[in-house]
């Protein structure tokens, strides 16, 4: 057995998990709503997984599982990004307001 | 072909570690989203040049998907945020659940030998088989345990549990068991091979990572909804990474990492924000540890929106500090209009926002950004601390633990510790609240009782109209 491929990945997941604690680690308060929202979208990329259950020649029984992975994963996604950008449009700069004290 | 997905995915986690990262400043968040949909979307394209897919299973799955997603999030309103977010991490949690199970399926029908050179085939990779069966028992356990954790929080933030904690006596042994007994599953997944030991073995372990989520949740309480929503955020990100790892997929590995460690250092700051370990916050039931402390001397001093509405006109700087309560009472837009007419007669306006105000991390953010209040406005518990003692009147709207003083003077107090915003440094405070009587928390709060605090009673919205009116008139 080749364990090298393998290890590959799994250096990659250690990179990643320092990454992405690099990333966030200071993030204003104020958003940490569209923070948690966005990256839940992120967390949707497992419709990668319930794509690859769908091949033919697979099990119907394992199509089927696949099949209601996809629907689930989408509605992550979409739903995770539509509701993280509507939240984002609120926070632009309002020019309006009284005068500042 | 698969060198050509390959190199998609590459430039997938690129934009998503890119979209992270400009998520984390104002100017650049809405751009950073758009950018890691982009990436998500070169995602789902690479993986359909795969050839065999069944097209149309992948077409209408993902057109559901897409309908009710966008339906769901274009229709909610703001204040349904909280449980809106927690719903889509629950599906997410479910869907690698799922992929897990999914995975699990075609190796048991086609059997050890044929599942693993199929893998190959498709990533390049070779894996021993006690690797792939680890992975996918993992999945499983992990996925549940988001998805039912979910549901619970989804319910608990919507109303349609209660707020309360669920205790019972033995609740960790409880717990131990299902989880130790979880481990031995994994272990009969991974001995038992394709046989019948194994099909026990995985069904018993997806009904306890189900069961395990529910447990998880249901013993804590809503003041610590921030924790329990940034946690359970994170291990949707770690049941995709370990999805990643069945199907040995780049994409699925570094995205899913990513959420995992930025929902955990989440995790970490309501924790600080709330001076308590995880462990605390998960097993503590805080509930059930308020006998003690909490020996408050005074009386409570109500006051009419008159009264406030003279302070009010005469101020300087108010502060507003809201909490829950202003969620509930839906006031953010008229907290908004009264800001307004406060500056329209000079007043310095700010609003102070604790980080574990409301149900979850940001939670006020986004309901005044709603009202339009200007973020500059927004500040930081320690920014307005330091200037507390020079401003005129606190106005705190439906906050309590958070501005309660006990947890900075009285060691007894179970918030003893926790950070919180000085209302009761300001010259005059007012606190809207529902009536009287002990919080969410069922803790008495010593800022009610202080010497230069006033009660007003009712609906927060109605209140806060009405000294609206009064401005106006």
């Amino acid at each position: 057995m080749d364990y090298a491929p393998l290890l590959l990945l799994l250096f990659a997941f250690t990179l990643a998990i320092f990454l992405g604690f690099e990333l966030i680690s200071k993030v204003p308060s104020q958003l940490h709503t569209p923070l948690m929202s966005g990256s839940n979208a992120i967390s949707g990329i497992t419709i990668v997984g319930a794509l690859l259950a769908l091949s033919e020649w697979e099990p119907a029984l394992a199509k089927g599982v696949g099949f209601v992975a996809v629907v689930l994963a989408m509605i992550n996604v979409v739903g995770g990004y539509v509701v993280t950008d509507r939240m984002l449009g609120m926070f632009k700069k309002k020019e309006k307001g009284g005068p500042q004290g | 072909m698969s060198a050509w997905i390959n190199l998609l995915y590459i430039i997938s986690s690129i934009l998503f570690i890119f979209g992270i990262k400009k998520l984390g400043s104002a100017e650049t968040a809405r751009r950073g989203n758009a950018l890691s949909a982009v990436g998500m979307t070169l995602a789902i394209v690479a993986t359909l040049l795969y050839l065999g897919l069944e097209w149309w299973m992948v077409m209408l799955g993902m057109a559901l998907g897409s309908a009710i997603g966008y339906a769901a999030a274009t229709r909610v309103a703001m204040t349904g945020m909280p449980e809106m977010v927690a719903l889509f991490n629950g599906f997410g949690g479910l869907a690698s659940l799922l992929v897990g199970g999914a995975e699990w399926v075609k190796l048991r029908d086609g059997g050890w030998v044929h599942y693993l050179e199929g893998l190959k085939a498709q990533s390049g990779v070779a894996v021993p088989a006690w690797f792939a069966c680890v992975a996918i028992g993992l999945t499983i356990l992990v996925g549940g345990i988001t998805f039912t954790g979910s549901l619970v929080a989804y319910g608990k933030l919507s109303g349609k549990l209660g707020g309360k904690p669920v205790l019972f006596a033995g609740q960790q042994v409880v717990n131990g068991v299902m989880l130790a007994v979880a481990m031995a599953c994994l272990g009969g997944l991974v001995a038992g091979g394709d046989g019948p030991i194994a099909l026990g073995a995985g069904l018993i372990l997806i009904g306890l990572s189900l069961g395990i989520g529910v447990m998880m949740t249901i013993p804590i309480g809503g003041g610590d909804m921030p924790v329990v929503i940034s946690l359970l955020n994170s291990l949707s990100g770690v049941a995709a990474a370990l999805a990643g790892f069945i199907i040995l997929n780049n994409v699925l590995v570094v995205a899913g990492c990513l959420v995992g460690a930025s929902g955990i250092i989440l995790t970490v700051i309501m924790c600080k924000a709330m001076n308590r370990t995880l462990g605390n916050v998960l097993f503590g039931g805080f509930g059930a540890s308020t006998q003690g402390g909490g020996e408050v001397e005074g009386e409570m001093k109500p006051a009419t929106t008159e009264d406030a509405y003279y302070v009010l006109e005469a101020a300087q700087s108010v502060v507003f500090i809201p909490g829950y309560g202003m969620a509930v009472a839906q006031a953010q837009h008229a907290v908004k209009e009264l800001a307004a007419l406060l500056e329209d007669h000079g007043a310095e306006v700010r609003f102070a926002i604790h980080p574990v105000a409301g149900r979850m991390p940001g939670h006020m953010n986004v309901l005044l950004a709603e009202a339009d209040v200007p973020y500059e406005q927004l500040q930081e518990m320690d920014a307005v601390n330091a200037v507390m003692p020079t401003v005129d009147v606190a106005i705190v709207i439906g906050a309590n633990d958070v501005v309660n003083p006990a947890a900075l003077n009285d060691p007894a107090c179970p918030i003893f510790g926790m950070p919180i915003i000085h209302a009761h440094e300001a010259r005059t405070v007012y606190c809207l609240k529902r009536g009287k009587g002990a919080g969410f928390s069922g803790l008495e709060n010593a800022l009610f009782f202080k010497e230069n605090t006033r009660m007003l009673y009712g609906d927060a919205k109605q209140t806060i109209t009405d000294l609206v009116t009064q401005f106006k008139d």
